[in-house]
């Protein structure tokens, strides 16, 4: 039983009343220019209001101005560590309006680099979260592993974040030679050091008591806030876009949806690493099989999307990532739409961390894998 | 007693994983091989980019200061924010007729984006990504910059 502190003079309890912090816009944690107003009592969290707009660039209204190859580079912006999805998610959306046949080749090669994406946003997360739970190896090690992914994009596509690698119709260039030899020894590679990960994180028991039953998310929350991704099923949430709504080679591979029910940022953490499994199984199942054909099909100089609505969807390392266009028939959108997936990630936030203490809400929000340019775009 | 047999073994669990975790640390102690740190800038001399790597946009020259940029304008167009300017002035041929040149090709580099998308549109393949990444300057004029050398022409033949 606590002992409530008493008035000396009148013998009544003390008052206590609800104050109000900032977390950010310059916090560490965040991982950005995100602003939480939290209501604590003590230390205990009341409510979680986040403040939205510090990074803001207008990149919706940029798009109206345009073109449809134009547009693509700003996607790289918003998700910068999921840029090849986004961009392709532009892509497809583009080519759904031209009505083109994209070669096997590119759904190949779009799918690998796909995975290649989400496991090295996978590796980026793993090492910031062990971080912010004070871990300062975790991020070494991540980044290690990081590194050769980022390599093999960088031979192929010459940059290593903001990709830019898709136009509408395909890729914009061709493979590297080193292409196919680089990702498998990329995954031989690192099949040996994700264990390493368990060893120094997963299995340390500071970790477990850290995360274990830590911002619990039902699965009912889950989906009437849109919470998709890892973050949604860790929750039992199954709603991954690659085995629902299958794009780009995602039929010719066979892969487990990874699904936990506990909805805790244990579960959340276990979700990714076992993805990274999947990820890499993926690669090995198409590494050896990229179809001989064109990287590209020739698409007017000027593309004009013919008059209509056109809606794309793929799963980033987040979640649903969706682009909506509304043509008018000219060469710029008169009206696009993205659906970020960390902007319905965050609205769960308050909910998960009501009743937490601050240090868990660090924990809570580093499980929800925000990246700010993503939800203020 | 019971509770004290229970945070012993508690102790003694939480130990058994910090060991584990020591572990690797201990392992890549003994093996510096595996390490895979570069000693930057100290490599200057043997880091080498790739050759797609997209530092920034150069226009290339000969040995006799010739560039076959005609002055299309193609990439100013494609450019997603006015990173190239081309400035074009008309010269008199030996023939007397007239001919559109380049006269300046300004790149603000701290606009660029490098997207790649004006290197893709030249129809000459005058301009490249070059490899250099080292951009910091002392002062942010010195980013804007003329692509053509001083005195270099039109290659014979380009159009
Ligand atoms: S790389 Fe992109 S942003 Fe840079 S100059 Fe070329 S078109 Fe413009
Ligand atoms: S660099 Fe190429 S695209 Fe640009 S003006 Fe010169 S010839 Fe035209």
């Amino acid at each position: 039983m606590e002992e409530i502190a008493t008035n000396k003079n009148t013998g009544k309890p003390l008052e206590t009343q609800e104050y109000f912090i900032n977390m950010g816009p310059q916090h560490p944690s965040t991982h950005g220019v995100l602003r939480l107003l939290l209501t604590l009592e003590g230390e205990i969290i009341h409510n979680v209001e986040p403040h939205l707009g510090y990074i803001h660039r207008s990149i919706e209204k940029m798009c109206e101005k345009d073109s449809y190859t134009q547009i693509i580079h700003l996607t790289d912006r918003m998700d910068y560590l999921s840029s090849h999805m986004n961009n392709e998610a532009v892509s497809l959306a583009v080519e759904q309006g031209l009505e083109v046949e994209i070669p096997d080749r590119v759904k190949v090669i779009r799918t690998i680099i796909s995975e290649l994406t989400r496991l090295s946003s996978h590796q980026l997360w793993w090492g910031v979260f062990g971080m912010d739970l004070g871990a300062i190896t975790s991020f070494l090690y991540g980044f290690r592993d990081r590194e050769m992914i980022i390599d093999i994009f960088e031979e192929t596509c010459g940059a290593r974040l903001t990709m830019n690698y898709n136009v509408p119709g395909g890729l914009m260039f061709d493979i590297h030679p080193n292409f196919q030899k680089g990702t498998k020894a990329f995954v031989t590679h690192f099949k040996k050091k994700l264990p390493e990960y368990d060893q120094l994180l997963t299995e340390n028991v500071i970790f477990e008591l850290r995360t274990k039953g830590v911002g619990v998310l039902s699965k009912e929350d889950a989906i009437s806030f849109g919470v998709t991704g890892p973050t949604g099923r860790a929750s039992g949430f199954s709603n991954d876009i690659r085995k629902h709504n299958p794009y780009s080679a995602y039929t010719q591979v066979d892969f487990n949806e990874v699904l936990r029910e506990e909805g805790d940022s244990y579960a959340r953490y276990k979700v990714r690493i076992q993805e990274m499994w999947e990820s890499m199984s993926i690669i090995e199942q198409l590494i050896d099989n990229i179809p001989e054909g064109d990287y590209k099909v020739k698409t007017k100089a000027v593309i004009k999307l013919p008059k209509g609505e056109y809606y794309q969807k793929v799963e980033t390392a987040r979640g649903e990532f969706g682009v909506y266009i509304i043509s008018e028939g000219g060469k710029s959108p008169y009206r696009l739409k993205f659906r970020s997936p960390g902007f319905s990630n965050l609205s769960a936030l308050n909910r998960m961390a009501k009743g937490a203490k601050i240090a868990d809400l660090v924990v809570i929000m580093s499980t929800l894998d925000l990246v700010i340019p993503d939800i203020d775009r | 007693m019971k509770a004290i047999v229970k945070y012993i073994i508690s102790i003694i669990s939480a130990l058994r994983t910090l060991i584990k975790g020591m572990a690797i640390t201990g392992h890549y102690i003994s093996h510096p091989k595996e390490i895979i740190t570069q000693q930057y800038p100290e490599n200057r001399e043997t880091l080498k980019m790739f050759d797609m790597f997209r530092g920034e946009v150069v226009l290339t020259h000969n040995e006799d200061n010739e560039h076959m940029c005609t002055g299309c304008s193609a990439c100013e167009v494609v450019c997603p924010n006015g990173t190239i300017e081309i400035i074009s002035k008309r010269i008199e041929m030996p023939d007397g007729k007239k001919k559109k040149v380049i006269d300046k090709f300004v790149y603000h580099l701290s606009m660029c984006t490098f997207c790649n998308l004006c290197i893709l549109s030249c129809p000459t393949d005058a301009i490249k990504m070059s490899q250099d990444f080292e951009h910091a300057v002392f002062d942010r004029s010195q980013l804007t910059k003329v692509l053509n050398k001083p005195g270099s022409k039109l290659m014979e033949g380009v159009r």
